[in-house]
Order: C-alpha cells, then sequence, then structure tokens
C-alpha cells in the first residue's frame, strides 16, 4: 500500500471535514440571526464552506476511486461506507459527507463547538477565519495542483469571513461593558480549543515533508501575530496559557459532533441513495 | 450545417446567470474555452465564480439546454478551478448592464488589491453620489455587498471586486 496517496486522502479529508463542520454549525443561524443583514452574512460565509467542502470531498472521492481494490479496504471505519466499497462502488462527494461516522471525520475541536450565543460564535469563527486565512494562502504553493487550485479560490471568500469576524471582535470588545464581558468570555472558554488548528498530526507532518501541505508552525506564529493585534483593537486580554484540547484530528471528538452529524446525515441514512 | 466556435459563443450569449439575470455567462466571464469536436459534440470549459454558489449547477444544465436546443447532441461541461475566477474577467458591456440594471459594478481590478481593513468608495449606480456607506459585505448573493446612498437615500447592490 502507497503510504503517501494514502496521507494525500487523508489530508484532503481532514480539510474537507473543517469546511463542512463549520459551515453545518454556521448554517443554524440561518432564520435565526440579529438582524437580516448578520443573518445573510452568517448564510452567505456556511455557504462558501459548504462549497470549499464539495470541491475538496469531489477531489477526495477522484483520488479514492483511482485506488485499486485493496488500497480501498480498510481505509474507513463506518460500517455505511465500508459496505460500498466492497461493494465495489464509486464514492462521490456526498458518501464521503453523509456516510462516515464520528470518528473517521478530521476536523478540529474548535469548529463543532456549538454557537451559544453571537459572542461564541463570533469568537469561534474569528479563530477559525484567522487560521483558514494564513492556512489557504500557504497551501496556495501546494506541489499538489488542484489542492493549490482549491486554495487560491477559497482563499479569496476567506479573506471576507475574516474582516467580518475580526471587525466583530473589535464591535463586541470595544463596546458595551456588556458586549465586552460576554466576548471576552467566549474568548476564554474557546481558547482550549485553538491549540489544535496549528498542531501537527502525522498527516500534516508528512504532506508538509512533501511539499504538498503547509509549515503548522509558520502559521501558528502569524496566527498569534494576527489574534493578538486584533485583541489590542478590541481592548481584550488575551487568556493565559492553558492546557490545549486535542482530538479531533485522531477522530477523538467532543459530543456535540454526534448531533451535528445526526441531523446532518439523517436523510441519507433513513432513505439510502435519496436524491433530490 | 458547419457548426463554428463564433456559432456556439452566439448561443451562449443567450445564456444569463440566474441570480443576476441581466448578465450572460459571457458577460461574468466564466466560460473560458469552447471546443468544437465536430457537429455533433462541443467540450464547455467553465470556472466557477464562487465555491458554493448554488447557480453553478443551474448553469451547467442552461448551457446543455442552450446547445442542445440548437442540435448538439453531445455536451461535455469541464469545471476549471485554477485560475479562479475573478471580477477582472467580466466585459465593459456586462459592467455597464449591471450599472442600468440599479447593481453597482466592480470598480477596481482585483490586482490592486486594498488593505484588510479598507473598503471600495463605491459610487451610488442610482444618482452617481459617491457618499455612500457599506451596510453588509454579504448580500442576497455571493457576489454582491449591500450600500446606501448618503445622497439620494436609497441601499443598493454591489457588485463585488473579487
Amino acid at each position: 500500500m502507497n503510504v503517501s496517496t494514502n496521507q494525500l486522502l487523508h489530508y484532503t479529508l481532514q480539510i474537507a471535514d473543517n469546511a463542512l463542520i463549520n459551515g453545518h454549525r454556521l448554517s443554524e443561524w440561518c432564520g435565526h440571526g440579529p438582524v437580516l443583514e448578520q443573518d445573510i452574512a452568517l448564510s452567505n460565509i456556511a455557504l462558501d464552506h459548504l462549497g470549499q467542502a464539495r470541491s475538496l470531498y469531489q477531489y477526495a472521492a477522484d483520488q479514492f476511486n483511482s485506488f485499486d481494490t485493496e488500497q480501498k479496504l480498510g481505509l474507513f471505519a463506518s460500517p455505511a461506507l465500508e459496505q460500498k466499497i466492497q461493494a465495489g462502488e464509486l464514492l462521490d462527494e456526498d458518501d464521503l459527507a453523509y456516510l462516515r461516522d464520528g470518528w473517521d471525520f478530521r476536523n478540529v475541536l474548535l469548529v463543532e463547538q456549538p454557537n451559544n450565543d453571537w459572542a461564541y460564535t463570533v469568537a469561534r469563527s474569528f479563530f477559525f477565519d484567522t487560521y483558514n486565512f494564513f492556512f489557504f494562502s500557504a497551501l496556495q504553493q501546494s506541489k499538489d495542483e488542484t489542492l493549490a487550485a482549491i486554495a487560491a479560490k477559497s482563499l479569496k471568500e476567506v479573506s471576507y469571513h475574516l474582516k467580518w469576524s475580526s471587525e466583530w471582535i473589535i464591535r463586541l470588545g470595544d463596546g458595551t461593558e456588556e458586549s465586552k464581558m460576554r466576548i471576552q468570555k467566549a474568548i476564554n472558554d474557546y481558547w482550549m480549543f485553538t491549540g489544535e488548528l496549528t498542531t501537527a498530526n502525522e498527516t500534516d507532518r508528512s504532506m508538509n515533508e512533501s511539499g504538498v501541505g503547509v509549515d503548522l508552525n509558520a502559521i501558528a506564529h502569524n496566527w498569534k501575530e494576527r489574534v493578538t493585534a486584533v485583541f489590542r483593537e478590541a481592548t481584550l486580554t488575551m487568556p493565559a496559557e492553558t492546557w490545549m484540547q486535542e482530538g479531533g484530528k485522531k477522530g477523538v471528538h467532543t459530543e456535540y459532533l454526534g448531533y451535528i452529524l445526526a441531523e446532518m446525515q439523517f436523510m441519507q441514512r433513513a432513505y439510502p441513495n435519496m436524491e433530490w | 450545417m458547419r457548426v463554428s466556435e463564433e456559432n456556439i459563443y452566439n448561443w451562449l450569449s443567450t445564456v444569463s446567470d440566474p441570480e443576476v439575470p441581466v448578465l450572460t455567462i459571457l458577460d461574468l466571464g466564466i466560460v473560458r474555452t469552447v471546443e468544437v469536436h465536430n457537429d455533433d459534440e462541443v467540450t464547455i470549459t467553465i470556472t466557477p465564480t464562487y465555491s458554493g454558489c448554488p447557480a453553478m449547477d443551474l448553469i451547467a444544465m442552461n448551457i446543455r439546454m442552450a446547445l442542445m436546443s440548437r442540435g448538439i447532441k453531445k455536451v461535455n461541461i469541464e469545471n476549471r478551478l485554477s485560475p479562479a475566477w475573478t471580477t477582472d474577467w467580466m466585459t465593459e458591456e456586462g459592467k455597464k448592464k449591471l450599472k442600468e440594471y440599479g447593481i453597482a459594478p466592480p470598480i477596481r481590478k482585483t490586482t490592486d488589491s486594498i488593505g484588510l481593513f479598507e473598503e471600495d468608495k463605491v459610487p451610488c449606480p442610482r444618482c452617481g453620489s459617491e457618499d455612500t456607506t457599506l451596510t453588509s459585505q454579504f448580500g442576497a448573493t455571493s457576489c454582491k455587498a449591500l450600500y446606501r446612498c448618503n445622497s439620494c437615500l436609497e441601499p443598493f447592490e454591489h457588485f463585488k471586486c473579487h
């Protein structure tokens, strides 16, 4: 079995899973935004993430379908997907989104955390958008042409997202006593999920070495610098160094992911292969 | 009848953007290449606008319908991601049509980039005033931002420089 082709598939899925789960979380605001413009903004941003996830899942499916039979088996631990693979069927983007179980998802814990209130949603978005901005900036230079193309396209969209969430951090932080207290609390509570964004797993390391992936140490540096600058502008306090939670990139998730998947995958699981 | 590339482009000019019907897909600059293999088969390469734009699937279907109704039996549509679509590819004609339709067209080349926290000064498509305010970076479709004119007080949409 070719280890590096496997790693490229895992790498693609890792990026796709972040986009899908983050997009799904943001889509939960649709129809519930505090004002119409912000409801529309979040729906737009959610749609961008979903679009990016689709491109990435299509690419992952193409990679998978080009594997030989032996290489295809045992890559996933999800019975519904494995059944399809064993029947010799080709996979598509929907199979990867809807037929994998939680332990096969490789998104970071941060993006599956609940929306709670506006402050928590803004804090989570800001942390992820900052990472995404530097991540896609670097991935544009990937030796893998498809990933580089998806990155260049996504970066344009992510720039809007980062602008939006940075402005909200500043507006809430440098706003009223109440808004400042609430955004600071959200930042402090979600801080422990930020370390995982730039902690490399085996896939990250091997893809960085082969020039396909990015150097997460460099991203960590840029991330910290940008977050510090925006917090200063927002008169917010940088949380103290703390224990960082990890697990998502290994498939060990918080309980929240299960609920997201239950809602998102219900139709495909209840009515296999349905289309609309 | 011999089908030429020019025929195909003429037929493609009847396919409009379902979200902004005043623009054709040629105005938008999403058609990258047209290849005529023989009278029965053509390949159209298109570049998607925004990753999540729901209009793209419909556009692909409309291209197929437009060409099939003219007798092309096999229409292949290929997606090309790189280089990424940009409003720099929008035609001058397209920008003019947008403005007449009441949507402020992209006002600069994306190669002249502005800072992350800077905003475009977009003139009002109705009264021409430059005294306008951005109300939201996100509008009814991925490609548009919301503005308000401080002179005529009308809200308007701006096709973002992307």
